[in-house]
């Protein structure tokens, strides 16, 4: 192997490690801008939503049954949390609302890993076949579906907020609350809404990711962690800069682990988000302060 | 007053959400304190029943619980039963140490334990001191060497010199001299690596690629990759499931071809079930449990083998691995060195050095003052798995 294709090779796993923080980005921010909170459970949904269709696939159902009835749970599930945790809560200050997120993070934790047990779960491929090999490196068939998603996502969020009436509803709710409402959008539909859409997200990349990198109970707390990070260096409100975020925080994982040494991997996204924290708060791609959808 | 009955439910769901996780970690007690008649003898065991070794963790606790069980209903030792308690340290080394002093609080006559290399490292200090015999089932060599630090230390798991030898001697009837080794980031793979090491260069086989990885990885393609740019001509991984799966399919897709060597660490059906299609042709040493019924009737094993499978198969609806295995031979050489030296500590660790010739799980043990593992070269053989079943090689 050639040093070239030595780095396309590296090039191809940061993309896909990449679109997963993504995909984890994406609906930390849209929650974020929607609701002003920080949902740190979001990986939490992710596992939940791989470790629920890997028991339905186990139990006989077809994949993309198993897909489907999964992603609804845990929309609900999401929906449910948002009515019972945060709505009740909605005259604390965020801070105290971000604090119930962690609360809930680990009561889902801790409920998986009474359900599914410590032991590590795989789903097959959605696509048969070996790798694909594009100019001397192998990208696996799944990483395409991971990107597809990623486009998908960020396509759908796009046409939400820009071409349908409630786009614009949970836009207007963004941009000044008290507005929104003497017009006649009720934030609180809204707020229930995001958490809806975070908890189908969040499973629909835990299925999709899970043939890859495989499911355990306790699998959420780092790939949340590295879905903030990626949030952050995006700015925390910008869409398009979370994806960024989250592609340049899988590159640089890949080529440093590649190239400079494997101990430095999880090291990577903490001085990043050290760095980004200290010099530029407001996000390397998205310098625009207010928040932007 | 709004904010105060939130902060009140939050409490409460958070308080709730602790109890459910430290009820599923908290120690059990198995058996024994019902038995009338002479007092109990107290065994501790520390297992990485949770976290990252868990695979390895959960069959060794199911395996001493049977054994418990059928030892007390058998009359247990001379007239004593055993009341077996074991704690779960988390795969995680402090919490091992933790374990290991609530144990000695509570005047276990020895502790088995760790499951893996780490925690069981991390208990050797607390054991010295406090002079209570402690049986590994890890397989790092480094847990029982050099004996004159490790006194009341032995392990049943092979060391990782006898598996690194049995590798050693099939590259060399290949003849491969040039290997990648990859390993992970632990104490497991770091003792494979010095191991392999001092004895490839012995060998004359030259290690043209050293990658390490982290247990809980996601994608080794990186390291791969640069193996996949080495002039080796096979591929040497000491590592356990989850990530030594995570490797091997890695190892498929990016197309490599050479011959994927794996340490016996791998030796259980979650590393097939994980890997899939991609396991098969993986080559590995590993203990006779796995191919007893392909082994010869001869082998001195093959009794206490089909035993031992026939027991646990009964009680839990699955066929062991050689992890349980290595409890299996923990439990069995402590009980006879109990049978012959009565409660008492350091009378139980001079007996359990004295063992020679017993029949174990993993192997004939001899231990001595100088080999506190007892296991050589014959205990293991080479496995191939193919279709997803282990094949014995020749």
């Amino acid at each position: 192997m050639h040093i070239a294709d030595q780095l396309l090779q590296l090039l191809f796993t940061g993309l896909t490690l990449g679109s997963i923080y993504s995909l984890i980005a994406l609906a930390l921010v849209t929650t974020f801008n929607i609701t002003g909170i920080l949902n740190l459970a979001q990986g939490e949904f992710v596992a939940l939503g791989a470790l629920l269709a890997v028991s339905m696939y186990a139990a006989g159902m077809p994949m993309a049954a198993a897909f489907t009835v999964s992603v609804l749970l845990v929309a609900m599930l999401g929906g449910f949390l948002e009515r019972f945790a945060i709505h009740t809560a909605r005259g604390a200050s965020g801070l105290t609302l971000i604090i119930i997120t962690i609360g809930l993070s680990i009561s889902l934790r801790g409920l998986a890993l009474l359900i599914w047990g410590t032991e590590t779960y795989s789903l097959p491929a959605f696509s048969k076949g070996g790798p694909l090999f594009i100019g001397g490196a192998a990208v696996n068939p799944q990483s395409l579906w991971i990107f597809g998603l990623t486009a998908i996502t960020l396509a759908g969020l796009y046409a939400f907020f820009e071409l349908t009436y409630w786009g614009k509803a949970v836009k207007a709710s963004v941009i000044n609350r008290a507005a929104a409402r003497l017009v006649g959008i009720n934030p609180h539909t809204v707020s229930f809404l995001a958490f809806t859409a975070s908890g189908a997200l969040g499973a629909a990349a835990g299925i999709f990711i899970a043939p890859i990198t495989m499911t355990t109970y306790d699998m959420g707390f780092m790939l949340g962690l590295k879905g903030f990070v990626a949030a952050v260096i995006g700015g925390l409100s910008n869409v398009g800069g979370a994806v960024l975020g989250g592609i340049l925080l899988g590159i640089l994982e890949s080529y440093s682990a590649g190239l400079i040494s494997s101990g430095l991997k999880d090291a990577i996204a903490i001085i990043i988000l050290l760095a980004v924290l200290l010099i530029r708060p407001e996000g390397i791609i998205g310098a625009i302060r207010e928040r932007k959808i | 007053m709004i904010k105060k009955t939130n902060l009140a439910v939050l409490l409460a769901l958070l308080f709730a959400a602790s109890i459910l996780i430290s009820g599923c970690a908290s120690g059990q007690d198995a058996a024994g304190k019902d038995t009338p008649g002479e007092e109990p003898y107290k065994i501790g065991a520390v297992l990485d029943i949770s976290g990252k070794a868990s695979s390895l963790g959960m069959p060794e606790r199911d395996t001493l619980l049977m054994l418990a069980d059928q030892l007390n209903a058998s009359g247990g030792i001379n007239g004593h039963p055993v009341d077996l308690i074991i704690l779960d340290n988390k795969s995680d080394e402090t919490e091992a140490v933790l374990a290991v002093k609530t144990l000695i609080e509570k005047d276990v006559l020895a502790v088995l334990g760790c499951s893996s290399s780490g925690p069981s490292m991390a208990m050797i200090d607390t054991v010295q001191k406090e002079k209570v015999p402690m049986i590994s089932l890890a397989a790092a060599s480094s847990i029982v060497e050099p004996v004159k630090d490790r006194q009341w230390v032995f392990k049943t798991a092979q060391s990782d010199i006898v598996t690194v030898n049995k590798i050693i001697g099939y590259l060399k009837e290949q003849g491969i001299t040039k290997v990648a080794f990859l390993y992970m980031n632990n104490a497991y793979g770091d003792g494979g690596k010095k191991a392999f090491a001092a004895a490839a260069r012995e060998n004359g086989i030259e290690v043209v690629a050293e990658e390490k990885f982290d247990a809980s990885d996601k994608d080794m393609t990186p390291q791969l990759t640069r193996v996949k740019a080495s002039p080796a001509q096979a591929a040497v991984v000491w590592a356990i499931p989850p990530s030594a799966s995570i490797l091997t399919r890695n190892f498929r897709d990016i197309g490599l071809s050479i011959p994927l060597i794996h340490s016996h660490g791998v030796g259980n059906q979650k590393f097939i079930d994980l890997a899939q299609d991609a396991a098969d042709g993986v080559i590995l040493p590993i203990g006779k449990l796995t191919v007893a019924d392909q082994i010869p009737d001869s082998d001195p094993q093959k009794k206490v083998l089909e035993g031992y499978i026939n027991d646990y198969s009964k009680k839990y609806n699955a066929p062991p691995n050689s992890f349980g295995g290595y409890a299996w031979d923990a439990f069995n050489l402590l009980v006879s060195a109990i049978e012959k030296a009565g409660p008492d500590r350091a009378a139980i660790r001079d007996q359990l050095e004295k063992t020679r010739g017993f029949i174990g799980v993993s192997g004939v043990f001899n231990m001595s003052p100088q080999d506190h593992n007892g296991l050589d070269e014959d205990s293991m053989v080479l496995v191939q798995i193919q279709d997803g079943k282990w094949k014995l090689l020749e």
